[in-house]
């Protein structure tokens, strides 16, 4: 069980108000990813839960118990650092042992649950190394395994995929995602990639300075933001705005355009523009349109290739349903 | 971009260096090695001839040799023992946020600048003086009877005035490796349910055996050749009778230089013993 409540919880830094009060709740079994530029308060949310840090008001509970004063061994969560935060003079048998052993469990079992632990996470034969003789991938899954033989009742991942290489990230990814169908056991993940939020993720949180932007599904965040902040991080290359007069056709203070959702044709449309930079992807292209006399640059999105060149004409079009209409505070209409 | 040519110039601008350490080294070595053969008595009639192994059967079969070997490796255990075990405590707390942190820090580096004279000195005349001594005062301010330090407790007088000499450079090299500790670690533990002490042992200690390792090999090499705060305090009477001691009476109060030459080389094997020794205990660390 992994229900975990958030209650009026803040923090402050001596005067500085880091979160304000704050309400959240995180079923049982979800994967609950909070995301934020940096800064946001993302990692202290998560520091919070865990009980490295002390909250300043309001309370946090755990499966229905206040867990506000508890010490973070005591709450049955299991956190994967940042740096992976390993043993570096034990060997990764004894890094995955490590709870077990504060927890004073019998050596046969201990060794039971490593051995399973090693076997999920295809480190059985890396046991006896160090995990200085170790790659970025399997520190991330020695320090899974140290999290998972607890058994707790929620992971928390504070950005873990950020020190590998793209590659990597991506398979990690996978297998965390596959870790979490698997073990149907809450995890609440912090990351600045909203490509990570949104491939992995049951429930997104947006942060933005320590209050919570909205609270939904992948889908629902890109289909439905609620303001212009939630509309821009969403998303890969980030929403177009265009405000003043072009706005006003369409009765409101600022509208969102998200690339794919601009037709790009040479020559005809209802917007004109010179082609800036574009970035062939194989699958997709994306043109940088110029002085299209709405502002900033507009970023389209083509599917396969395409062949106008840098300093060539280009229209657009948006899908007339596609657009997002936000007011003069940014909330959406 | 090591070419044949630069390799070969490199060579020629270290030489000078060398030569001069090398020399510096071999002189007092092969002068230590000459005089350990001679029958050499300055005022008691100079240089009386080779003198084969004598002067190496008489040293160590003096009634004093051995004890001196005791002597100097209890001092060095002892010193070492107390300066890593305060060190370490000391450096864990001048590792937490204080006020005053710069001030204290600079405090507690401050005995090192002391010269070995002076603070044996302070502490035989200061503190560890039956009668007017700090010391004294306290043991009677609780009703008990001074110690005399001097000449009762001489070899644990010893110990505490050259311990508390290298206690600083013991916490200054264990507060920079505890500084250097992953605070991660320390929160991952934490979540893994370590209470305080066990994170101390499981965690810290490992952190800082490299750290230790360095503080044990630097001061066991200075702490082997200990003279002055023996040689202010007292005398070599007590029991307090170094190897290097024992040299220096050799040398200059029974005037047999040869003698104390061969008490020279054995001080040179005891030194390497131990070296190796720490080595390969502490060795492994070193990686």
């Amino acid at each position: 069980m992994g229900r975990i409540t958030l209650d009026k919880v803040t923090k402050r830094f001596g005067d500085v108000e880091v979160i304000p009060p704050l309400d959240l709740t995180i079923e049982d079994g979800e994967f609950v990813v909070f995301v934020g530029p940096s800064g946001c308060g993302k990692s202290t949310l998560l520091r919070l839960i865990a009980g490295l840090e002390d909250v300043s008001g309001g309370q946090i509970r755990i499966d229905g118990q206040d867990a506000t004063e508890l010490p973070p061994a005591k709450r049955g969560l299991a956190m994967v650092f940042q740096s992976y935060a390993l043993y570096p003079h034990m060997t990764v048998r004894k890094n995955i042992a490590f709870p077990l052993k504060m927890a004073k469990m019998d050596q046969a079992e201990i060794d039971k649950r490593v051995n399973n632990a090693a076997s999920v996470l295809n480190l059985t034969n890396y046991l006896d190394r160090r995990p200085g003789q170790l790659s970025g991938g399997q520190r991330q899954r020695v320090a899974i395994g140290r999290s998972i033989v607890r058994e707790p009742a929620a992971f928390l991942f504070d950005e873990p995929l950020s020190n590998l290489d793209a590659a990597l990230r991506v398979g990690m990814r996978l297998e965390i995602s596959e870790l979490h169908k698997r073990l149907e056991t809450t995890m609440i993940y912090v990351t600045h990639d909203q490509v990570e939020a949104m491939t992995m993720a049951d429930k997104i949180v947006v942060l933005q300075a320590g209050v919570i932007e909205q609270v939904g599904s992948p889908l629902e965040l890109y289909k439905s933001p609620k303001n212009k902040f939630v509309a821009g991080f969403i998303g890969s290359p980030k929403m177009n705005f265009i405000e003043g007069q072009e706005a006003a056709k369409y009765d409101a203070h600022t509208i969102g355009i998200r690339p794919e959702h601009l037709a790009a044709s040479a020559t005809e449309g209802a917007w004109k523009g010179t082609v800036g930079v574009s970035e062939h992807l194989g699958s997709d292209t994306f043109l940088y349109v110029h002085d299209t006399g709405l502002g900033e640059a507009l970023t389209v999105r083509v599917s396969g290739e395409f062949n106008l060149r840098h300093g060539d004409t280009v229209y657009l079009t948006p899908e007339a349903d596609k657009i997002h209409r936000f007011n003069a505070e940014g909330l959406s209409i | 971009m090591a070419t044949q040519h630069s390799r070969s110039a490199a060579r020629i601008m270290m030489a000078p260096a060398v030569t001069l350490l090398l020399g510096w080294m071999l002189v007092p070595l092969i002068a230590t090695l000459y005089l350990s053969f001679r029958d050499y008595r300055p005022m008691r009639g100079g240089d009386l001839g080779f003198a084969g192994l004598e002067n190496y059967t008489r040293f160590i079969g003096s009634s004093s040799f051995w004890p001196s070997i005791l002597t100097t490796l209890i001092i060095v255990g002892g010193v070492l023992a107390i300066t890593i075990v305060f060190g370490v405590l000391l450096a864990l707390l001048l590792d937490r946020p204080m006020w005053g942190q710069g001030v204290v820090r600079i405090l507690v580096i401050a005995p090192f600048f002391v010269m070995p004279t002076v603070s044996a000195l302070v502490w035989k005349n200061m503190f560890m003086d039956p009668t007017n001594g700090l010391l004294a005062h306290l043991w009677r301010f609780f009703g008990a009877d001074p110690v005399v330090w001097m000449s009762e407790q001489s070899l644990l007088s010893i110990i505490i005035i050259v311990s508390w000499q290298w206690l600083p450079f013991a916490t200054l090299i264990l507060l920079t490796a505890i500084q250097s500790l992953d605070g991660e670690q320390l929160e991952a533990s934490e979540m893994d349910g370590a209470p305080t002490l066990a994170r101390f042992w499981y965690i810290i200690l490992p952190h800082l055996s490299r750290a230790i390792t360095i503080v044990l090999l630097i001061q066991t090499i200075f702490l082997l050749s200990i003279f002055a705060e023996i040689f202010v305090t007292t005398g070599g009477a007590f029991g307090t009778k170094t190897l290097t001691y024992l040299i220096f009476q050799r040398i200059s109060e029974s005037q047999a230089v040869g003698l104390g030459s061969a008490g020279g080389v054995y001080a040179i094997i005891l030194a390497n013993i131990v070296a190796i020794f720490l080595m390969r205990i502490v060795g492994k660390n070193l990686d």
